[in-house]
């Protein structure tokens, strides 16, 4: 679904990424982890289409489509859909004003109908409970005076509503209770499905206590320094990042 | 250039004009007055840039304008009216075309008892002591050379009369239509608004063309809130974006009042608005929202003075303004605390939406406190649309356009859900819909 080679992005001339590759599968999770500064989150927003990003090589193919190629909307409208760190207050816009102008541009993209007022409040309602999120929510305006945890699940809330191929979670799970943490656990999970691939990145292993992912990378200084099964994710919160750095330290002083 | 003589003579003969005919008769009471404001006008003269208080704004385009004066707009039809009037259920409505009253337009409705609706030309003969006890009152001819023009050309203009203890409760819409002309032309409305204690009225003030076309409206209106009144106003102005308008709105408050005054304004090439409220008495609240939405290379100044004159008044202004293409706008709010306006709590706000690199605001905030126990905040900002949120949309499949659209639209919002009149609001947020779609 997800093909990532050799990726290179620049911010104002400073490297960030420097050649990652990665694939996900459809039906796959998979968790990137990695140490504050790694590149993380500049992957995330990369395939998002933020435009301050400069790609400077590489590609990145999403269902055999040139992902770079496509603005935001498109993205979004071809299924790529990001929960963002630090989601945006927008003051004057209603949550359901914004979810309906979104899903039904996705629609229409398509081709698909638009929904009208009345059908989609219905759609809407039945995802909202799936959250666990008020039916309140829906005439607020969009993360307007929310609580980090409530932008977090309304995050989760627009994943459920706009139902994408692939989701990417920018450390969703950061400054969450334990409470919060497992609605949005179950919205992953709730998600996950044959077609649909899911990028969890996190800076703890704790998500991953109830969302158990197929593959776990670490990011380290732009690259993946290594790639596992779920339980890398265990030793990195025994080990931490810096055995890892240091093993790829190592490498790349004997390939000078 | 045209000389201040040119201009003397040209509005003196408008003046012989007036004189002469049926306005000139009904108000003939007013005669000293009027010489009184032409002589003003005539050592004032149009302002210049040189003018504090007109810095930002050149009048030159005015100044230089030979005006003919309105002609007659005779043949508007109902249909024409039509797309202006309010949706109001029970809405009572007189309508002006050309700055004079046409009944066969206007539907008042069903008024309570003792409300008086009409044009002023009409009150000055059949309600001469509420007219004269009132107009020219609070507006004032000493600084304001408009405002001293349209006293002396002064001929018709809606009339308004709220007795004591009546609730009016269906909105009144003050309708002023203009028609091009051959030349260009000027009318000078004069609107007089008198609420007695405990009454209650909602006004709608509109403005607008049934065409393109040269004009100058020199518009005065002078309400009076009286005591324990709650008067709900507002001012639309859709006039051609080659029109000239020039509007004062003075506001007299007294004891207990609460008045609302919204302006809200799309049209015309040069746009003056000034609001003058004097909160002449204890425990007044006077909240004064503007919102003003222009392109291409209109400007729009909205020049605010409010007086606290006595302890225990409340102001709040909320201005906004949206602008593209090459388009100016100004905003100059002056709070005046008067030396025993002590509990005084005043706020201001304004707020800029520059939707091009070529637009431009000037913002002015002044405060003049001279009382030591009071409240009085200010604060401006100008900025253009958020880059974040703009992404934030777009990464959820909302494209450029729409995503800058709907932010501007939530911005002009937040002062269009101020309006109370749910008509109005609908008829005002499709107006910006319309103007936002690509």
């Amino acid at each position: 679904m997800l093909e990532i080679r050799n990726l290179h992005v620049a911010v104002d001339g400073n490297e960030i990424l420097k050649g990652v590759d990665l694939k996900v599968g459809a039906g796959e999770v998979h968790s990137l982890m990695g140490p504050n500064g790694s590149g993380k989150s500049t992957l995330a927003q990369v395939l998002a289409g933020r435009e301050t990003y400069e790609v400077t090589d590489g590609e990145v193919l999403f269902n055999g489509k040139d992902l770079l190629d496509l603005s935001p909307d498109e993205r979004a409208c071809e299924g790529v859909f990001m929960a963002f760190q630090y989601p945006v207050e927008i003051p004057g816009v209603t949550t359901n004003y914004f979810l309906r102008a979104a899903l039904n541009a996705i629609r229409k993209y398509r081709g698909e109908d638009e929904l009208d007022a009345f059908d989609f409040i219905e759609f809407v309602k039945e995802k909202a409970r799936v959250v666990a999120i008020d039916n309140s929510l829906l005439q607020r305006a969009v993360n307007d005076g929310f609580s980090g945890g409530e932008k977090k699940r309304n995050e989760i809330f627009q994943m459920a509503v706009l139902e994408p191929k692939l989701a990417i979670l920018d450390e969703t799970d950061s400054g969450l209770d334990i409470d919060a943490l497992k609605i949005v656990a179950e919205g992953v999970n709730k998600l996950r499905a044959p077609d649909r691939a899911i990028i969890l990145i996190t800076h703890y292993q704790r998500l991953l206590n109830y969302i158990v992912p197929d593959a776990v990378h670490v990011l380290v200084d732009g690259r993946i320094a290594k790639s596992g099964g779920k339980e890398l994710a265990l030793e990195l919160e025994t080990d931490g990042y810096t055995k890892i750095a240091g093993q790829r330290a190592a490498v790349e002083t004997e390939k000078v | 250039m045209v000389g201040l003589k040119d201009i003397s003579d040209t509005y003196r003969s408008h003046l012989a004009r007036v004189e002469k005919s049926d306005a000139g008769d009904a108000f003939r009471w007013l005669h000293p007055l009027r010489e009184a404001a032409f002589a003003r006008f005539c050592e004032l003269g149009f302002p210049s840039v040189r003018d504090e208080e007109w810095r930002f704004t050149n009048t030159a385009p005015i100044a230089n304008t030979a005006f003919a004066p309105a002609p007659s707009g005779e043949g508007v039809d109902a249909d024409q009216v039509a797309p202006f009037t309010l949706r109001e259920p029970g809405a009572h409505r007189i309508v002006f075309v050309n700055g004079r009253f046409v009944p066969a337009l206007s539907a008042a409705g069903s008024l309570p008892g003792g409300v008086i609706l009409g044009g002023l030309c009409d009150a000055a003969r059949e309600h001469r002591l509420i007219v004269e006890a009132h107009l020219g009152q609070y507006a004032t001819i000493e600084n304001h050379a408009f405002s001293a023009l349209n006293t002396a050309m002064l001929e018709d203009g809606a009339f308004v009369y709220v007795p004591k203890g009546t609730v009016v409760d269906a909105p009144i819409h003050l309708l002023f239509l203009s028609v091009a002309d051959a030349a260009p032309w000027v009318a000078h409305p004069r609107n007089l608004i008198v609420t007695e204690t405990s009454s209650q009225a909602t006004i709608v003030e509109t403005y607008a063309a049934l065409d393109g076309g040269v004009q100058f409206t020199n518009a005065v209106t002078e309400i009076v809130a009286g005591e324990n009144t709650v008067i709900d106003h507002y001012r639309v102005g859709c006039e051609s974006t080659e029109a000239f308008h020039v509007g004062a709105l003075h506001l007299h408050l007294r004891r207990s009042s609460t008045l609302t005054s919204h302006s809200i304004i799309f049209g015309g090439a040069l746009v003056r608005n000034d609001i003058h409220a004097n909160l002449a008495e204890e425990d007044c609240e006077c909240t004064l929202n503007g919102l003003y939405m222009i392109e291409g290379t209109q400007h729009v100044d909205n020049h605010l003075v409010i007086d606290h004159a006595k302890p225990h008044c409340r102001s709040w202004e909320y201005f906004k303004g949206i602008l593209d293409g090459k388009s100016r706008g100004v905003f100059s709010g002056r709070i005046n605390v008067h030396e025993n306006a002590q509990k005084t709590d005043a706020k201001q706000t304004n707020m800029s939406l520059l939707l091009s690199d070529h637009a431009q605001v000037q913002s002015k905030p002044q405060l003049e406190i001279f009382a030591d126990d009071v409240k009085c905040t200010h604060g401006a900002t100008i900025g253009q649309l958020d880059d974040e949120a703009v992404f934030y949309l777009r990464s959820r499949g909302i494209k450029r356009e729409d995503a800058r659209s709907l932010l501007t639209f939530a911005f002009a919002g937040e002062n269009l859900n101020k309006i109370r009149v749910a008509s109005l609001r609908a008829q005002l947020e499709q107006h910006v819909r319309i103007k936002l779609s690509p």
